[in-house]
């Protein structure tokens, strides 16, 4: 089949030791956009002008720039315009971060908006002050109904990060053509069984992520029985 | 439960809800013109008129959810209307919606014990004795671990209305609570509403259902493009003083030519 290669040596491992490196950065990324985003998206639900002025300039700039601009004007823009040299991997978690943030504010933003006005008249009625009203009544709703959309999220940050390779880092889908460039004369499809390897690695991440995301949202329901201390 | 009864006790016949002259404009529409009611502690009054009289927009202004554009709105002879509403004064009056509203988040238990908690700091124990006791009331006990999501419209609203008497509110305002129910729903929930009369709650109550109106009532105010079109007791029904109260009587009734 000319696929022995793949079992040769350490080339599991090191598709492994790439995967890792992607995972990490994904991590990373994923770890600090969520509570970034959050402060985003409530900052955005706030009726202040300047505020949403600038959110609204910071997300539209994010979100018309390809990500491997993003990922080299952090590369390469702080070297040259601040003199810090990040390493590849940083730097791709600073540019992740900064997209993730965007991304997960305005699905923040867009679940605060969704919640019905009633379920705020409710609270006043109630006596709870807008604190108490945003902390235990709107957020929890705003979140739940992010689960979905924020796990498409994350997956499309997984998926990006092979581009992480043009500043450098090796991971996955970089070991991945290593492995091709090494293998390519004594085994013709060495390309396309690396790259159907690279697809698996891929599944075996996203695929249980959307698990997951559709758990969380059947099980919200049993996971609030246990009742949440106040 | 008991504050309903302590309420009662101190009948000293200065009225629990006074409105003086409510106004109220959307643009350059006038909903409320001018409108005066004084609720009595343990009375029950019921706001009827067509759609769009400004019944719904009269409680919102009560509670504070709307601004005024004129008049005030007085709780135990104290003004509470134009500065932004305290969270005290805002849990001195009780509302429960047309829709319920319960927070989707939350159990049936956690619904009810919310307020107490937050806004009282009442021990969470207590607040929950106390809001089982309530849900047994209203015969819904075993659902207290339950999300408002898996029960009935007309479970939902008897919910609406623990949760709105979990703390203690000196008056209670309902706004067409029954409108979204199904028509076997709506027994069940003005059941738990004559049921809160006869124990001396104080009331002020919007509604479309006639025969619920009339039971309970002890005050009819018959409300029509932001007046009081008609004011009266019982007998409002059977004997309206105006000719625009026999109109509004006759929409509910039918007839059929030639029988």
């Amino acid at each position: 089949m000319g696929a022995e290669f793949l079992f040769q040596g350490a080339t599991i491992e090191r598709l492994l030791g790439g995967l890792l490196v992607t995972m990490r950065i994904s991590l990373f990324s994923v770890a600090f956009s969520i509570p970034l985003g959050i402060v985003m998206g409530v900052l955005f639900t706030r009726k202040n002008r300047v505020l949403h002025v600038i959110l609204s300039f910071y997300l539209n700039f994010i979100r018309v720039m390809p990500q491997l601009v993003l990922l080299f004007l952090v590369f390469f823009g702080s070297a040259t315009s601040i003199g810090i040299n990040f390493s590849g991997e940083v730097a791709s978690v600073i540019a992740f971060t900064l997209w993730g943030t965007a991304e997960l504010g305005d699905l923040v933003r867009a679940a605060i908006e969704a919640t019905p006005r009633q379920q705020y008249w409710s609270a006043y009625v109630l006596g709870l002050s807008r604190r108490q009203t945003f902390r235990h009544v709107i957020l929890p709703q705003a979140l739940r109904s992010m689960i979905p959309p924020c796990v498409n999220l994350i997956t499309r940050i997984v998926k990006t990060t092979s581009l992480c390779m043009l500043i450098g880092v090796v991971e996955v889908v970089r070991v991945g053509q290593q492995i091709i460039d090494f293998n390519r004369f004594e085994y013709p499809y060495a390309a396309l069984w690396t790259y159907a390897v690279l697809g698996l690695l891929y599944f075996a991440v996203c695929w249980p992520l959307s698990r997951l995301a559709r758990w969380l949202e059947a099980n919200n329901s049993l996971r609030r029985r246990h009742r949440e201390r106040h | 439960m008991n504050a309903t009864e302590n309420h009662a006790a101190n009948a000293n016949e200065r009225p629990v809800l006074e409105l003086r002259n409510i106004t109220k404009r959307f643009g350059s529409n006038t909903v409320l013109d001018g409108v005066d009611i004084a609720v009595n502690t343990g009375e029950v009054v019921v706001l009827l008129g067509p759609s769009g009289c400004g019944k719904s927009t009269l409680l919102r202004c009560v509670v504070g959810l709307e601004d005024l554009d004129g008049g005030e709105v007085l709780l135990d002879g104290e003004v509470i209307s134009g500065a932004a509403r305290s969270q005290e004064a805002r849990t001195r009056m009780g509302m429960v919606f047309q829709s319920y509203d319960l927070f989707p988040n939350l159990s049936v238990l956690d619904n009810i014990t919310l307020a107490p908690t937050l806004v009282r700091g009442t021990p969470k124990a207590e607040a929950e004795q106390r809001a089982v006791k309530l849900l047994e009331r209203v015969g819904l006990a075993d659902k207290a671990n339950d999300l408002p999501s898996t029960l009935s419209g007309g479970q939902q609203q008897r919910v609406a209305i623990c949760r709105a008497l979990a703390m203690d509110p000196e008056i209670l305002l309902l706004d067409e609570v029954t409108a979204a129910l199904d028509p076997e729903m709506v027994h069940e929930v003005l059941q738990v509403v004559l049921e809160l009369a006869d124990d001396g709650l104080t009331m002020l109550i919007v509604t479309h259902e006639m025969s619920f109106a009339r039971a309970i009532a002890d005050r009819v105010i018959l409300l029509d493009s932001g007046n009081i079109a008609e004011e009266g007791d019982a007998s409002f029904f059977e004997q309206p003083k105006t000719e625009r109260a026999r109109q509004f009587l006759s929409t509910f009734e039918f007839h059929r030519a030639g029988r």
